[in-house]
């Protein structure tokens, strides 16, 4: 495979609008936007979470080189049924790392097929592409994973900062939202940071039409494990549903929906 | 208890339409005319009442004795027949809708016009006596379906059956796949259904009498004595069907004794129920406009019919279960559709039997069939997600693809069966190993696991790399070979149960002029499929053992496996689907004038296929399960469950006109985060599959942990509901091995 990017490097972006990297596909997925989501986890990412549950995704590379086209007709059998039960998201990985590839897929896309599309995404990049580039995305699922600056950068390896700035942008340019926050014991879920989450949230006014408290699982642990990598949230449990509970109650009591 | 309802009515047939309907049997019109459909939602429905749940208790502790012993209890005494018992009762005083297959509930019957051995061996594996007196008259005066079948079969059927490129013959037990019209005793009472029977027997008098003559005149009289003894057996019970019924209590007793008749005298693998939802309907909203009924009071009529729906059953060998697990008995009931008219076929009743899942707990019998169309109101399509959601017990198949095809009165027999109701039957066929004859045309019909020869006159394959073409030319002839002696053990099979176990009951609730089908059927599509698309589009090496049999294979680079939506082997899963039922209707014979057609659909038998079957050229090694029906094998469908949806939706029903069977499963929390949405988002998604043409799906909402608990802790969940391939299951009655199956399968929860 020739390609004429930067390399897998850490920070790499990939700039290329022609062809992108794929990591795989769901057709299934419920939970990943509204109704029933057709999504495309792009390869790469240059967070290194301690949580994350697809390791797999980090390395841009490690995808599979596609097309606009490839990308179309992935999605073509099921456009008829999106359209009525759902649409497409973009997730990753960090789709906003061939944020050049996402935005003219996600053009030919809403063109061709008239469907919505969602953007999952920590936000990091997004100083990275123009107001227009968001045009085409109806939805913006944006993974804020600490409120804290300070936890933010043992926790993902990167500041918090443009994350924040993400949101704002998107308040400003009109863009509907859905906050994503992994309640991770020991990690996330103390009381003082789900509180100042919850209030910066409600900050953000009526465009945030649904916070979701993941409970963080140790589904990803095989996978750490096949990549040979240091699993540090290895004794870390699963939070109660009561905990979950708990958590989203917080984001309910700013006026906010949670689930 | 006889609840004596003081009705003013003199005719029964009072506040119903005129139309020919009144003249000559057509339940149909009947219903057409009658039916009040329902567009709403299901707030209006009841819970149990008191007397249900305590009725529904007091069962629970003989279900849970039976659970233990697996058989309850016997009558080895007698051969069953319509009046072969005396009345019995799960305790008279609390019982609404009466009737029991012999003298006391969950005491199984023997029926031994399908076959001795089966008695007898079901008799001794569960600690029961043979009778001696039933035993000299099957062994010296009277001869069984399975006895005769053997005095026909050649040495070529009987070695596919032992090695089981041909699997699950109704040879030895009671072929069943055929639904009386039991709405027919209820809307028209037993007299005006002899009557009928009597006009058509006298309409052959002036025929030429030639073996199709005389054997339909001697049917004929046997149904109208059928007639008799329904009406003989429901005054053991003192239910006076002579006439018809009266009420919606008369209705739904009719309806139910007409069916108990049936499985007082067959073990067929399937005894249906039929479509009677709306039909009942009909009779339970004429109570309830006359203040007869409320809704509380309809429920229970229907939850009461449900409980003994629950407990039919049939004296089955342990090598029976190992092949249809969980001891179904598939009283399949269809509900919904949408009518020739396009006004929908779903009514109150319609909801009212889902609500039994909620009032009596989940079961697997009756196996609930929603005959789905995007054109359903989207209360009852809501209702159906949700009931889904909760209990995991109902399947769902295409009523566009069938109404066309069947018009709007089929019903499903089995599991994927349809059927225009009295106006249809099947001669079931069970299936035809395609994974497994695909190892016979690269070993040139030697059974890989015996080294026997069993298809005669093939070469095998020599080379050391599979080539597609020489591969598919060797399959075709095997295939050839399959179909004929499949046929010839068909047309055997049928003949004989039409001789030595005719279904007089089932047959009197039908028209005599009726269309027959032969329903053949095929396992391992997935399997064949994956690896014809290995061989084409990777590389398969064989690896054989010193006899130089192909026991092994090694692949070298990828194939698109089946169940990704992926026209690369697709279309080979088409091809093959095409393939073997042309090869079934180039037969020169078929039994009765049927016509053929086949399913794509393995029950649990798809656990037994994977142990007869050797490694195949897929990966799949020896002995590993099959996939079951249409489904993609375990593990390879990567891209999600509409994926692979969409990949079994591509299997043409045009030649697979038994049915097609896709079972899905996914978590509940993995289909939305609330319920609202977990109920929009599964009914969207069989809109979408059903519209996409996808035949039929089962859907199971688990968790995979509660599936291990109950492996762990089954007196825990007597109830727990599984659906398989095409029917439903007590989970825990499932043998470990396919529990396992069933929790290896692609469960399609958010990783």
């Amino acid at each position: 495979m020739t390609v004429s990017t930067p390399g897998d490097t850490f920070d790499g972006v990939h700039a290329h609008a022609g062809h992108g990297f794929l990591h795989s596909v769901e057709s299934g997925a419920a939970v990943d936007g509204p109704g029933m989501r057709f999504v495309f986890f792009m390869a790469g990412c240059q967070f290194r979470c301690l949580y994350c549950h697809n390791p797999d995704t980090w390395k841009l590379h490690n995808g599979r080189r596609v097309e606009v086209e490839d990308v179309l007709a992935e999605v073509g059998s099921y456009a008829g049924f999106l359209k009525f039960a759902g649409g497409v998201t973009f997730s990753g990985g960090e789709p906003m790392l061939q944020a050049a590839f996402v935005g003219a897929a996600a053009a030919a896309i809403k063109d061709r097929y008239g469907l919505h599309i969602a953007l999952d995404t920590q936000g990091f990049l997004h100083g990275t592409v123009a107001d227009e580039w968001f045009d085409n995305i109806d939805l913006v699922m944006l993974d804020i994973k600490q409120i804290d600056p300070g936890k933010y950068r043992v926790l993902t390896a990167q500041p918090l900062q443009p994350t924040l700035d993400c949101a704002e942008r998107m308040v400003r340019l009109g863009k509907p939202l859905r906050i994503r926050y992994v309640l991770v014991p020991g990690w996330t879920d103390a009381a003082d940071d789900v509180a100042r989450m919850a209030d910066y949230v409600a900050g953000l006014g009526p465009l945030v039409e649904l916070v979701e408290v993941l409970p963080f699982h140790q589904m990803g642990i095989s996978k750490w494990d096949r990549l040979g990598l240091d699993y540090r949230l290895r004794d870390t449990p699963t939070p109660t549903p009561d905990e979950t509970h708990a958590a989203r109650e917080v984001f309910r009591s700013r006026g906010l929906t949670a689930a | 208890m006889n609840v004596m309802i003081q009705t003013p009515l003199t005719d029964p047939w009072e506040g119903f339409s005129d139309g020919a309907w009144r003249r000559s049997v057509d339940v149909r019109g009947f219903i057409q005319a009658n039916y009040t459909p329902y567009a709403g939602d299901a707030a209006f429905l009841a819970g149990p009442t008191e007397r249900t749940s305590k009725l529904w208790d007091e069962l629970g502790v003989l279900l849970k004795k039976e659970r233990e012993a697996g058989v309850l209890d016997v009558s080895a005494d007698r051969p069953s027949s319509i009046t072969a018992h005396d009345a019995g009762y799960i305790n008279r005083d609390l019982e609404l809708i009466v009737g029991l297959q012999t003298d006391a509930p969950l005491k199984r019957a023997i029926m031994p016009n399908g076959g001795l051995r089966m008695v007898e061996n079901g008799l001794d594996a569960f600690g029961f006596k043979p009778d001696a007196t039933v035993h000299e008259i099957w062994t010296k005066h009277r001869k069984s379906h399975n006895q005769g079948v053997f005095d026909v079969y050649s040495s070529d059927i009987i070695a596919c059956r032992k090695s089981g490129v041909i699997t699950g013959l109704p040879d030895a037990y009671g072929r069943g796949r055929i639904i009386g019209d039991y709405r027919r005793v209820a809307l028209y009472g037993i007299d005006f259904l002899k009557a009928e029977k009597l006009g058509e027997f006298h309409e052959l008098d002036d025929a030429v009498f030639d073996d199709t003559t005389i054997r339909l005149r001697e049917e004929l009289q046997e149904q109208y004595r059928a007639l008799d003894d329904l009406h003989e057996m429901g005054l053991k019970y003192h239910v006076d069907m002579a006439a018809p019924a009266m009420t919606a209590h008369d209705a739904v007793q009719f309806t139910y004794l007409a069916y108990l008749a049936a499985v007082k005298e067959q073990n067929g693998a399937a005894m249906s129920f039929g479509r009677t939802s709306t039909f009942l309907d009909i009779y339970i909203q004429r109570d309830l406009d006359r203040g007869l009924l409320d809704e509380a009071t309809a429920q229970e009529l229907i939850d009461d019919m449900v409980i003994k729906l629950r407990i039919v059953r049939f004296l089955r060998t342990p090598e029976y279960d190992e092949l249809f697990s969980g001891d179904p008995t598939w009283v399949t009931e269809s509900i919904g559709g949408i009518g020739l008219d396009g006004r929908p076929l779903v009514t109150k009743t319609s909801m009212r039997i889902l609500n039994t899942l909620y009032n009596l707990g989940p079961a697997p019998e009756p196996n609930l069939t929603v005959l789905w169309s995007d054109q359903l109101p989207r209360g009852f399509k809501d209702f159906c997600a949700r009931v889904s959601k909760d209990t995991s017990a109902i399947q769902y198949e295409n009523d566009d693809l069938m109404r066309v095809k069947w018009g709007d009165d089929y019903g499903i027999a089995c599991c994927v069966s349809a059927m225009a109701i009295g106006k249809q039957m099947q001669f079931f066929g069970a299936r035809a190993n395609l994974a497994k004859a695909l190892l016979y045309a690269i070993n040139g019909g030697v059974d890989e696991k015996s080294g026997k020869k069993v298809a005669h006159g093939f070469e095998p394959i020599t080379g050391d790399v599979l080539e597609y073409d020489e591969v598919v030319a060797k399959f075709d002839k095997t295939m050839d070979w399959l179909a004929k002696t499949y046929v010839k053990a068909l047309n055997t099979i049928h003949y004989m149960h039409d001789k030595y176990a005719y279904e007089r009951i089932e047959m009197a609730l039908h028209d005599r002029d009726i269309l027959r089908t032969m329903a053949c059927g095929i396992a391992g599509l997935s399997i064949a499929a994956d690896s014809l698309s290995a061989i084409k589009h990777a590389k398969v090496h064989v690896i054989r053992n010193d006899e130089g049999l192909a026991v092994d294979y090694r692949i070298e680079g990828d194939y698109p496996a089946f169940g990704n939506n992926d026209d690369r082997v697709d279309d080979i899963a088409v091809w093959l689907t095409e393939t073997f039922m042309k090869k079934i209707e180039a037969q020169p014979y078929f039994y009765r004038n049927a016509t053929p057609t086949q399913s794509i659909l393995t029950i649990t038998s798809n656990v037994v296929y994977g142990k007869k079957t050797g490694n195949t050229p897929c990966g799949r090694r020896a002995g590993e399960p099959f996939a079951p029906g249409a489904n993609p094998m375990n593990g390879r469908d990567k891209k999600g469950f509409v994926a692979a949806g969409a990949s079994v939706a591509k299997l043409p029903y045009e030649y697979a006109q038994d049915g097609i069977s896709w079972t899905a499963s996914a978590t509940p929390d993995s289909m939305g985060h609330t319920e609202a949405e977990q109920v929009r988002n599964l009914a969207n998604c069989l809109d979408g599959f059903t519209k996409a043409g996808g035949f039929h799906v089962n859907v199971n909402m688990l968790k995979r942990e509660t599936l291990l608990d109950a492996m762990e802790h089954p007196e825990q969940y007597p109830q727990l509901t599984v659906r398989v391939s095409g029917y439903a299951v007590n989970f825990v009655k499932l043998s470990r091995e396919q529990q396992l199956d069933v929790i290896g399968r692609t469960f399609h929860g958010s990783m």
